[in-house]
């Protein structure tokens, strides 16, 4: 498959994600949409690492080009993973005070 | 590598401290020492003398600048501790954690002035932020801290995702997650046009440390995040995590302006005037002197900006300077700020009156923070523009940043009027002997970098 379907589709989900962000009220929802954002790039570097494997192959058959991405798909999914821990436990001391995980509470701090 | 690899142990050191030792003050005692260390090993580390060396195949790359910029940044983190250590100690039960997680909060900033690829960068900001998203929540039961760290949490997440879009185009066009970009590379890609993937991505990666550093018009989260966050992490946000920031900013654009073309410099200046004038004439109208600060720290980061734009030597001796000049003042001033009870400026009236010491020495890092000559604020500024005219940039940004320099001199000294020429019995908090001689040490320090800005940058130099 080209690689432009790829990049296409990736930076469909990437807008779904933003959009998202910015216009839904639920924080949760919203934190789906930030993975979502992080998963669309977790997907485009694998394609673009696939790219570029494919690309030194008719050089050197034995390259070794485009390893890196997928390496830094696994560093993506770590620190992901970090940050949901650290989200929820934030969106769970909010629930815990006020009943509610809508984001529009949020505006309260603008005097 | 020392600093990454101690600040990670001492973490996690402080957090069995919390379990051995049962009083709070001896946690921070702890934590005191521990920041010395750490800041030995760092300067040990830059001299040369010891170190410990991993092979990290160029993903960090150690020079002199990198090492010195993060000795400011830990003796920053330890004049901190020092000032505001017995208000780290009121402001939960888990006092050892709080420290800990500050710790790792180092560790992210030792990343950051070391990166040399974009792998690091992400690493390092990650590390940094997510430490401090718990900080800000740390006061649980109080609703403006839940608010302000959730918000934090989900506009750093978002910026993050930004981030690493822009990671994955650049990755795109070159192949490789190098600082420096070699467009050769970018030939075997074929199929693409790559020279836009990489520009989206640079923009984006541009938009995303707009975000971090909170520079407009990408600051809306600040003041919010600032204000409702407990006082004395504000004061460490504000501070050692935001010069942080800057360094890598600027460590990021060093080489990769150029890609961006003569549209870097617009791009950048209409950031840089955003910046000042949303800062400057925000902070005119605020109510509360801690949301005033939240403002003026994004002015603040409107004159950290020109090392972006000038890009040369002198951008790097400004930035050592404000760095150091920006932590001091501020850090000095929030330690007044949290003693005081009422954040409005009615609160600070009469303050010359019942705490004399606290009144000079916040009108000395006032002064210092509007950039009045004999304090360092001063010369920090006058190295940002010196560097923007001798880097043959267009006069009228610097124009326009002396203007704006004007107008924050308005809302610093209207704090200075109701300290010394209103009558009033202002709130405040026990304040220890040891307290005021540490003010007074910082205040010192402020008027002699001002004074002697040389002493600052021949350690740079040694």
């Amino acid at each position: 498959m080209p690689i432009q379907y790829y990049i296409y589709f990736c930076l469909a989900l990437f807008s779904i994600g933003i959009i998202g962000v910015l216009t839904r009220r639920n924080a949760i929802i919203v934190f789906m949409c930030i993975e979502l954002m992080l998963n669309a790039v977790n997907l485009l570097l694998v394609a673009f690492s696939k790219m570029h494997y494919g690309a030194a192959l008719a050089a050197n058959p034995n390259t070794t080009a485009g390893i890196d991405g997928q390496l830094f798909v696994f560093f993506i999914m770590v620190v992901a993973a970090a940050e949901v821990s650290v989200g929820l436990a934030i969106i769970v001391m909010m629930y815990r005070n006020t009943h509610s995980v809508d984001i529009n509470f949020l505006n309260r701090l603008k005097n | 590598m020392n600093a990454i690899i101690f600040s990670a142990i001492m973490g996690v050191v402080m957090m069995f401290s919390g379990i051995l030792l049962q009083k709070k003050s001896a946690v921070t005692t702890t934590a005191i020492v521990s920041l010395l260390l750490l800041l030995s090993m760092n300067l040990l580390d830059s001299y040369s003398v010891f170190s410990i060396n991993v092979n990290t195949h160029g993903l960090l790359h150690f020079n002199k600048f990198g090492l010195f910029f993060n000795s400011i940044l830990i003796a920053a983190t330890l004049i901190f501790a020092v000032l505001c250590g017995s208000e780290i100690e009121k402001t939960g039960v888990n006092v050892a954690d709080y420290y800990a997680l500050i710790f790792f909060v180092l560790c992210g900033t030792s990343i950051l002035t070391s990166f040399n690829g974009l792998l690091m960068l992400f690493l390092g900001i990650e590390i940094m932020s997510i430490p401090l998203y718990i900080l800000t929540g740390a006061e649980k039961r109080n609703l403006k801290s839940n608010e302000a760290s959730l918000k934090y949490f989900l506009m750093g997440a978002f910026s993050t995702g930004l981030l690493l879009m822009g990671i994955a185009l650049i990755y795109g066009a070159t192949g490789s997650f190098a600082l420096k970009v070699s467009t050769t590379m970018a030939a075997s890609a074929g199929v693409l046009s790559t020279s836009f993937l990489q520009i989206a991505g640079l923009i984006l990666l541009f938009v995303s440390m707009c975000f971090k550093v909170s520079a407009a018009p990408f600051h809306f989260w600040t003041p919010d995040v600032y204000d409702g966050a407990p006082s004395v992490f504000t004061s460490f946000m504000a501070t050692v995590v935001k010069a942080a920031g800057f360094f890598a900013f600027l460590n990021l654009f060093e080489s990769n302006s150029a890609i961006l073309g003569p549209s870097w410099k617009i791009l950048l200046s209409f950031v840089i005037v955003a910046t000042l004038l949303v800062g400057n004439i925000t902070a005119v109208f605020q109510q509360s002197i801690k949301r005033m600060l939240a403002y003026s720290s994004i002015s603040q980061a409107g004159f950290m900006l020109f090392a972006l734009y000038s890009n040369n030597d002198m951008a790097k001796e400004g930035i050592l300077l404000y760095a150091v000049a920006y932590c001091l003042a501020t850090i000095g001033f929030f330690a007044i700020l949290i003693k005081v009870k009422d954040y409005t400026f009615d609160g600070f009236n009469g303050l010359a009156k019942t705490q004399p010491v606290m009144a000079f020495t916040g009108v000395v890092f006032l002064m210092s923070l509007a950039g009045i000559p004999l304090t360092a604020g001063f010369f920090a500024k006058y190295y940002m523009l010196a560097s923007v005219v001798k880097s043959g940039g267009s006069l009228w940004i610097v124009v326009v940043a002396v203007l704006f320099a004007a107008v924050s001199v308005y809302y610093y000294f209207k704090v200075i009027q109701s300290m010394y020429f209103k009558e009033g019995t202002p709130e405040v908090a026990a304040i220890s002997p040891n307290f005021k001689t540490g003010l007074l040490l910082v205040a010192a320090a402020v008027i002699l970098v001002g004074v002697l800005p040389s002493i600052v940058l021949n350690w740079f130099y040694f």
